[in-house]
Order: structure tokens, then C-alpha cells, then sequence
């Protein structure tokens, strides 16, 4: 068609083609799932559609001679202060459409993050530093109910000392991080074993996302929290005893009140006996849970999934960070609930309304603080341990979220970027160029698990080496020595309010 | 020996092994002037073979077998097995007849119309591990000890 709406020809990325360097060996027409490149046979030349390049880079990543380079598109409405390109751009889709914009990943709007105004402390000459590499320095957790008090009794016949108190389930974990709930179905096979054998290799858990757990995973059980979502997909008596524990998904960070939605195109044969529904059958999980209207209710859910696996594994809710998060947070641990999943409004998603994406929620580092404090404050902060998601990129954020009074952070778009994820936010299209959101087979061959294992390994090594040094540094030997340790941490460029939400002191003081 | 083995499930038909193995037997060995400048390209010794619209493929590639088809078969003695178990192609010897190509069970033997020689993997002498296995992005390709099969 040579004529094309201003949105149409007003696409966001322009592909350089550098021709003296393309040695048309169409890697780049093979490897786009948007099929941009062609390659033209009578003229021995390749040409692409800017305006289906969504700027994934996969082309120019895997051209061997270097040859593509993916630009913005510079060319621009008249400067509005108020009507950006985005702005404009949205607006005309919808005028084409007459549709909600979809959109995915976390949200990309230019919030303040916390993380950036925080700093940590270090010792210097009155207390000592610790050199991790000379001395033990432990990372170990520990998630789940604590008791009140410990009691210790004497063994009469050995005379060894014993543990009197029952305690409740835990998981232990080797680093304070999980990878986080992304259901089988929007990430493939693939995806799912790189997580699981990751998952094993550190010592740590993987959740299953509330799309089942694939039967050739159930291996991996002993690294394995498997999730129970309002859809209920994939579950039974045997998935609930598969992991050491399980969640209910109350709420996602990226979709507060929103359900899910995994089109019939995505559920193939796998997915459709891991999640128990028809092949080509829309996968719906509606917005509640049907059976929760109130804490009542959810106690009752909590303790028919405790019945269930004999008390045996620590159950977790997962919610999303909105208002009042720390008295929603004081009912889940008063309805029984061993861990609290905190997401924040910057949490990933394979799909959700645009708009609910970067207008619902609250920033996850002031609804851990509130959680935190509340729970301290009513004396029942023992009762759950905190977990955490959304917007944690490095090992420094995974501290400062440690020393806010989190247990454990939960690593969702940080492990699809270490599986090759690029931030194109287009999962919901269900062709990832990299072969981590798609279910079809020829795109899905891209993520090799072995590959995506080791790259997984190797992130929270490193962010646990980066945390030892930290901790050194402090003149802690222990990462729960810092949990809730918010002296640790310092204020810049907050205000008062901020600052008295977050409990910490400004920089300086 | 060590061979190239060839993994499935994980090759995703980019074809940069064809890439990588055309570019290591130029005489540059530089992908732009192997594929534009130089005056004969060479023909890659891997192939890509894709069914499906490419949801199943896998690069093929000489087995070195230990008794193999193509040697038994040259009339010229071009093709010898040396003492590390490499089956390779004399060209100033081979004739051009194709009777290793007809005699690969596995198709892994070229035919270099221009020259009118025959063309296999050498298992890239110069190198470490051969090319295709260093240029593939998804660890489809595995250069490690084993058996022909």
C-alpha cells in the first residue's frame, strides 16, 4: 500500500543498513519474528519495513559483519511539553483501533526510584570492615513463620541440648533471590527449565507462575514454590506437594486488579495438560478469586492449601503495592499466611491494559517500609517473612531492599534480561524474537536452557559477591544482620515525608 | 576423536555456521571480503537442513566416520584419513568425479561446480575448534570427543 496513516509511518525505530558491510547472507530476514528484512532476489539486495520494527535488536545482534544498527526515530511532532511522541502515538492508535493499548513488562514511566536516593553505610576506623574473601560471610535465608520465643530443653539420658519449640515449615534458601512467578504459558518450556535447573544449581527456589508446573519439571520439586492463581490452572493434590511451598497470587505489581488473559493461539498441547484446559482454549484467570472476599476468606484458602499438603510447606500471598498495602499486609499475616509477596507498580507482566500498567500502584520500596513498620509495630513482623518484587536491577537495590526489611527479592525482568530478553515490551504478541515469551516452536528454539542456566548462575553470583563485599564493607558477616537495618541506610535528595515513609535518616546525619 | 555434533532442539536456522565456515576458508578470512571482495567464495562444508518452515533443523556436517564411504570411494586416492582421524580432500589430486559425493550416506560432501573438485569439512586445522561451532549463537553445534554416529 503506498498510502499510510501518519501512525502508521510514524514508527518509533529506523534499521541503518550499512550496504558496503551486508554480505546478504539474510540472517537478519530469518532471525525477525516481525518480518521487517526482505531480501530482494532480482536485485541481490535487502531492504525492511520500518514500521514493523518493534526494536528488539535480535538482527542486529546476529548479523556477522556488523552491519545493522537499530536508531530511534528522530523524526518528531512539533515540541508539546505536554504531548509527547508517546502521547500523540497512543492517541492515534486508539483512534484507529477503537481498542484498550496493551502493553508489557514493568512500567517504563518516569516515576522517582528510591533505590536512587538511598545510599549505604560503611565502617571507618571505630568498627571494623570485613574482607569477604578472607572470612565467612553468610547470604543464607531462611523464609517462613518464626516462633515468638525459642525453647531449648536439656536431654536427660545424653544431656545434649535440644530444640523444645515446634517450628513452622521454612525454605532455605542459598542467595536471597528467587526467580519470580511467570507462568508456563507466557514463558515457554524453555524459559521454565533454565529457571528450575538454575534454581537447583544455587540452592535457591523458582516459582512456577500460576500456569502449572510442567510435568518434566516436577524434578525440581525441592527448588520449587508452585503458585495457585485465581484461574486455578494446573491445580491438583500432586502439584500442590511437587514444590517446598506454595503462593496464592493475590495481585500482580504490573496489573493491580487485573486478571489474566493467555490467548487460545498460545495454549498448545504441553500447555494444555500442564494447565488442564483445552487445547486452543483461552486461558482466563479472573481479577478476584472468586472464593476471596475478605481475610475470613482468605484464611480459609490459606488452611485448605495447608490441609492439603499436611502443613508440610510454607504458604506465601503474593500482592500487588497499592494504598493501604501494610494493613492489607497485617491481615494477610493474621490470616495465617507464612510470607507476604509485596509487587511493586514496577513488576513485569506479559500483557496488561497499558494504562493500568503506568497508573496503578505504588512504588515497591514505600510499600515494603509501610509493611515492615506495621508489622514491627503490631508485633507480628516474626509471623511472615517479606518478599519482594519489582524494580530491583542490581545487587544494590537487592540490599537496600534487605536493610528496608525484606527476606528475599523476588527477580523477575532481571532474569529475562539474563535469558536475553532486550526490554521491547512485547510479549503480549507472543513472538519474542528471543525465544523467551513465545510458544512457537521455531522462535521457542532460540532459548537454549543450558545457555539460559548458566547466564542465570552467573547473575546471582555475581550480585551475591557484590552483596558479600557490601556487607564486608559495613563490618556485617551476615545478611541478617542487615534485614530490616535501616540505619545502614541514608537519605539524598528526599523529602521529609519520603523520608519518614521509608525511615531512614537524610545523608548527613 | 573430537567431532562436530549437531544438537536439534537448539539450532534456530540463522545459518551462521554456513557464515562462519565460507569466512574461515577464504583468504582473508574476513567475513565482509570473503563474501564481496575476494575473487572465488568459497562453498561452506556445513549445510543447514530445515523442514517445516524451519521449525525443525539442524546443521549437517562431515561425521569423519572411521571407515568411511567417500574414501572407499574416491577413485583418485584424494581423500585420505589422517593420523588424528580427519578424512580430508586433496584437491590437486581429486578429479572431479562426484563418486564421494554419490557414496555420503550422510550428504556432507560438496561439489564445487566451478572448480569442478570436490569439497568437505577439514575440521578447520587452523583453529581451535572449527569455525561453525564457534560462529553458532545458540550452542547447537558441539565440537567434543565421541563416536561417528
Amino acid at each position: 500500500m503506498l498510502y499510510k496513516s501518519v501512525n502508521e509511518s510514524f514508527n518509533e525505530f529506523l534499521i541503518d543498513r550499512a550496504d558496503a558491510k551486508c554480505i546478504r547472507c539474510k540472517v537478519c530476514v530469518r532471525q525477525c519474528a516481525y518480518d521487517v528484512h526482505a531480501y530482494l532476489s532480482g536485485e541481490d539486495a535487502l531492504t525492511e519495513d520500518n514500521s514493523l520494527c518493534i526494536g528488539c535488536r535480535r538482527c542486529s545482534a546476529l548479523c556477522p559483519t556488523g552491519a545493522i544498527t537499530i536508531r530511534s526515530n528522530e523524526e518528531s511532532f512539533k515540541a508539546n511539553a505536554s504531548w509527547s511522541s508517546a502521547h500523540i502515538r497512543n492517541l492515534y492508535a486508539q483512534a484507529d483501533t477503537g481498542g484498550i493499548l496493551l502493553a508489557a513488562m514493568g512500567n517504563p514511566a518516569k516515576y522517582p526510584i528510591y533505590w536512587d536516593h538511598l545510599l549505604l553505610d560503611a565502617s571507618q576506623v571505630t568498627n571494623p570492615s570485613i574482607d569477604p574473601l578472607r572470612e565467612p560471610m553468610e547470604l543464607r535465608t531462611y523464609l517462613g513463620k518464626k516462633p515468638h520465643v525459642v525453647e531449648v530443653v536439656r536431654d536427660e539420658k545424653t544431656g545434649k541440648a535440644k530444640l523444645a519449640t515446634k517450628l513452622s515449615p521454612q525454605l532455605k534458601l542459598e542467595y536471597p533471590f528467587i526467580f519470580s512467578a511467570m507462568s508456563y504459558g507466557a514463558l515457554n518450556l524453555n524459559a521454565h527449565k533454565a529457571m528450575a535447573a538454575a534454581a537447583q544449581e544455587l540452592g535457591t527456589i523458582y516459582n512456577t507462575g500460576e500456569g502449572g508446573l510442567h510435568k518434566d519439571l516436577y524434578q525440581y520439586g525441592k527448588n520449587v514454590i508452585v503458585q495457585v492463581a485465581s484461574g486455578r490452572f494446573g491445580v491438583s493434590e500432586q502439584y500442590l506437594n511437587a514444590g517446598v511451598g506454595i503462593e496464592i497470587k493475590v495481585g500482580q505489581g504490573a496489573k493491580p486488579g487485573i486478571g489474566g488473559h493467555l490467548p487460545g493461539e498460545k495454549v498448545n498441547d504441553q500447555i494444555s495438560e500442564t494447565r488442564m484446559i483445552p487445547i486452543g482454549s483461552d486461558a482466563i484467570s479472573p481479577a478476584p478469586h472468586h472464593d476471596i472476599y475478605s481475610i475470613e476468606d482468605l484464611r480459609q484458602l490459606i488452611y485448605a492449601l495447608k490441609e492439603a499438603t499436611n502443613y508440610e510447606k510454607p504458604v506465601s500471598v503474593k500482592i500487588a503495592a497499592v494504598h493501604h498495602v501494610a494493613a492489607i499486609a497485617s491481615g494477610i499475616a493474621r490470616a495465617g499466611a507464612d510470607i507476604i509477596t509485596i509487587d511493586g507498580f514496577r513488576g513485569g507482566t506479559g500483557a496488561a491494559p497499558q494504562v493500568i500498567r503506568d497508573n496503578v500502584g505504588i512504588p515497591m520500596e514505600l510499600a515494603l517500609a509501610a509493611v515492615d513498620a506495621r508489622l514491627r509495630d503490631e508485633g507480628i513482623r516474626n509471623q511472615v517473612s517479606i518478599v519482594v518484587g519489582g524494580g530491583v536491577r542490581n545487587s544494590s537495590d537487592a540490599i537496600k531492599a534487605i536493610a528496608l526489611g525484606a527476606d528475599a527479592i523476588n527477580l523477575g525482568t532481571s532474569t529475562l534480561l539474563a535469558l536475553g530478553c532486550t526490554l521491547c515490551q512485547r510479549c503480549y504478541t507472543g513472538k519474542c524474537p528471543w525465544g523467551i515469551t513465545t510458544n512457537n516452536p521455531y522462535l521457542a528454539k532460540r532459548l537454549n536452557p543450558e545457555i539460559g542456566a548458566e547466564r542465570l548462575v552467573n547473575l546471582v553470583h555475581a550480585w551475591g559477591h557484590e552483596m558479600k563485599e557490601i556487607l564486608g564493607g559495613m563490618g556485617l558477616n551476615a545478611l541478617e544482620s542487615l534485614r530490616g537495618n535501616r540505619y545502614k541506610l541514608r537519605a539524598v535528595g528526599l523529602s521529609d515525608q519520603a523520608m519518614n515513609l521509608l525511615g531512614v535518616m537524610p545523608a548527613g546525619e | 576423536m573430537k567431532r562436530i555434533y549437531t544438537i536439534e532442539d537448539a539450532c534456530i536456522g540463522c545459518h551462521l555456521c554456513e557464515v562462519g565456515c565460507i569466512t574461515e576458508h577464504s583468504q582473508s578470512k574476513d567475513p565482509v571480503r570473503a563474501f564481496l571482495h575476494e575473487p572465488v567464495r568459497s562453498i561452506s562444508r556445513c549445510t543447514v537442513e530445515e523442514l517445516d518452515g524451519g521449525v525443525i533443523s539442524l546443521s549437517t556436517t562431515c561425521r569423519h566416520c572411521d571407515e568411511p564411504d567417500c574414501l572407499r570411494a574416491c577413485i583418485s586416492g584424494a581423500i585420505q584419513k589422517n593420523d588424528a582421524g580427519v578424512v580430508r580432500i586433496d584437491t590437486e589430486q581429486c578429479v572431479g568425479c562426484w563418486s564421494c559425493v554419490m557414496a555420503c550416506p550422510y550428504g556432507a560432501v560438496q561439489r564445487n561446480l566451478a572448480k569442478k573438485k570436490a569439497n568437505k569439512c577439514d575440521l578447520c586445522p587452523d583453529r581451535k575448534s572449527p569455525a561453525c561451532v564457534d560462529a553458532c549463537p545458540n550452542r547447537a553445534l558441539v565440537y567434543k570427543e565421541g563416536s561417528q554416529k
